[in-house]
C-alpha cells in the first residue's frame, strides 16, 4: 500500500512521472506549504516496485506491506 | 492582491500577526527558532508520533529538522534516500560510522540529516579530515559525501592522492555539474556549451571525468551511476562500503534550480530524464569512439582491483 506523507512533499512530480504503472497522479488540492502532492489513483495496480520510494528526495512516499 | 504602501505602519503589524498565526499552526514545520538549540535535541519521536504512519527509515535521520532544506526535486535528497536504504539493508550500526563532508549543497546530505557522527569541514578538505579520522579510528567506517566543486574542484589534489595511497575510505561524489549553493558558477564538471553565471557566453571547456581520474589514480573500486539508477546505486553503495581500500562512486545528480535554469531544464522531471537518456552502461561502450561518447555518462562499475 502506498502512503504519501503530504507534510514532507515538495511537489517535484518525480514519483508521478516515473511510476511504471501510473498508479500516482497529481493532486488538485495543495498541501500546507502550497505544493501539489501526489495522490494514489489506482491503489490495487501497484506492483510494489519501490521506485517512487527510492527516487523521492524527501522521504514523503513509501510502501508498507499489508 | 493589491500592492500595499510599505510606509504604512499598520502593514508591518499585520505581517507580524500573520506570521505569528502561521507559526502556531501545527507541529509539522521545522523547529528552527522555536526550540532553544542549546537545550539539546528535542525528542525525535515526538514530532512524528502524531501521524499514523511514517517512513520506516526516519529512525536513521535527524527528524527534528525534516523536511530537508533541499530545493524541490534536488538529487541530493535521492542520494540521501538511497544511502539510508543501503545502510538499512547492510544492518550497519550508525554508531560505527563517521560521515565527513565539505561545503556545498551535497555536503548537506549527511551532515545535518543523517543521524551518525558527522564532521562538516572546510571547503574541499573533506578527504584530508577523513584520513585523520581513519588513522585515529581504524575500526570505524569513514564515508565521505560531498559535491563535485568540493572534491574535484577545490579539493582535487586530496582526491587524487587519497586514491593513490589507497586509504580505506568510501567516497560518494555527488556531481550536479555546477556550484549550486553559491548561485550557479561554472565547475570543473560543467558540460561543454552550457551557460552559467560565470560563463554567460557558454562554457568553452570540456568537463572533467572524475571517476576515470580516480580509476587512473589507483582507486580500489570506482563506479559511476546517476540518481535515476536508484537500485543500482544502492547496491553499488553497499559494495563500496564493504570494499577494503579506496572506493569511489560518482553520482550524477539533477540540479533543477542552478544547473537546470541555465541548461533549459527547470523541471526536476526533465532534468532526471536528461540523466536517464544520456547514460550508457559501460558494458555497451566497447568499440565506441570518443566522439560517440561525447556528452554521455558511462555508468556502471568502471574499475575493481584488489591491491
Amino acid at each position: 500500500m502506498i502512503i504519501v506523507d503530504e507534510a514532507f512533499c515538495k511537489g517535484c512530480r518525480i514519483c508521478t512521472e516515473f511510476c511504471p504503472t501510473d498508479v500516482l497522479v497529481d493532486s488538485e488540492t495543495i498541501n500546507k506549504k502550497g505544493y501539489y502532492p501526489p495522490v494514489v489513483a489506482k491503489q490495487g495496480e501497484c506492483h510494489g516496485c519501490r521506485l517512487c520510494e527510492l527516487l523521492c528526495p524527501e522521504f514523503a512516499i513509501f510502501i508498507v506491506n499489508e | 492582491m493589491s500592492i500595499r504602501d510599505l510606509s504604512d505602519p499598520e502593514y508591518f503589524d499585520e505581517v507580524a500577526e500573520a506570521n505569528a498565526e502561521e507559526r502556531s499552526m501545527d507541529g509539522l514545520r521545522p523547529t528552527y527558532g522555536t526550540v532553544d538549540p542549546l537545550s539539546g535535541l528535542m525528542d525525535p519521536a515526538e514530532s512524528v508520533s502524531s501521524r499514523p504512519e511514517h517512513h520506516r527509515l526516519l529512525k536513521y535521520l535527524r527528524r527534528e529538522i525534516l523536511p530537508t532544506t533541499f530545493c524541490t526535486g534536488c538529487g541530493g535528497g535521492t542520494v540521501l534516500n538511497t544511502f539510508t536504504n543501503a545502510i538499512d539493508e547492510m544492518r550497519i550500526d550508525p554508531k560505527e560510522m563517521v560521515c565527513v563532508t565539505g561545503i556545498g549543497c551535497s555536503s548537506w546530505i549527511p551532515s545535518p540529516y543523517f543521524l551518525c557522527d558527522t564532521l562538516h569541514t572546510t571547503h574541499g578538505r573533506a578527504i584530508a579530515f577523513a584520513c585523520g579520522v581513519k588513522v585515529m579510528k581504524p575500526d570505524m567506517k569513514v564515508i565521505i559525501i560531498a559535491g563535485d566543486g568540493d572534491l574535484a574542484g577545490i579539493g582535487g589534489n586530496h582526491l587524487i592522492h587519497a586514491a593513490r595511497r589507497n586509504i580505506d575510505i568510501t567516497v560518494f561524489l555527488v556531481n550536479n555539474f555546477i556550484y549550486g549553493m553559491t548561485g550557479g558558477q561554472v565547475s570543473p564538471t560543467t558540460p561543454f556549451g552550457i551557460r552559467t553565471t560565470t560563463t554567460p557566453y557558454a562554457n568553452v571547456e570540456h568537463p572533467m571525468r572524475i571517476a576515470d581520474l580516480v580509476a587512473a589514480a589507483g582507486g580500489s573500486y570506482v563506479a559511476r551511476w546517476t540518481t535515476f539508477h536508484a537500485f543500482q546505486l544502492m547496491e553499488s553503495m553497499q559494495y563500496a562500503i564493504r570494499k577494503k581500500g579506496f572506493s569511489f562512486i560518482e553520482v550524477m545528480s539533477q540540479c533543477p534550480v542552478s544547473f537546470g535554469k541555465s541548461a533549459g531544464m527547470k523541471d526536476p522531471v526533465s532534468n532526471l530524464k536528461y540523466l536517464r537518456d544520456n547514460s550508457i552502461h559501460v558494458d555497451g561502450t566497447k568499440g565506441m569512439s570518443e566522439e560517440e561518447l561525447e556528452g554521455k555518462f558511462v555508468v556502471g562499475r568502471l574499475v575493481e582491483r584488489n591491491q
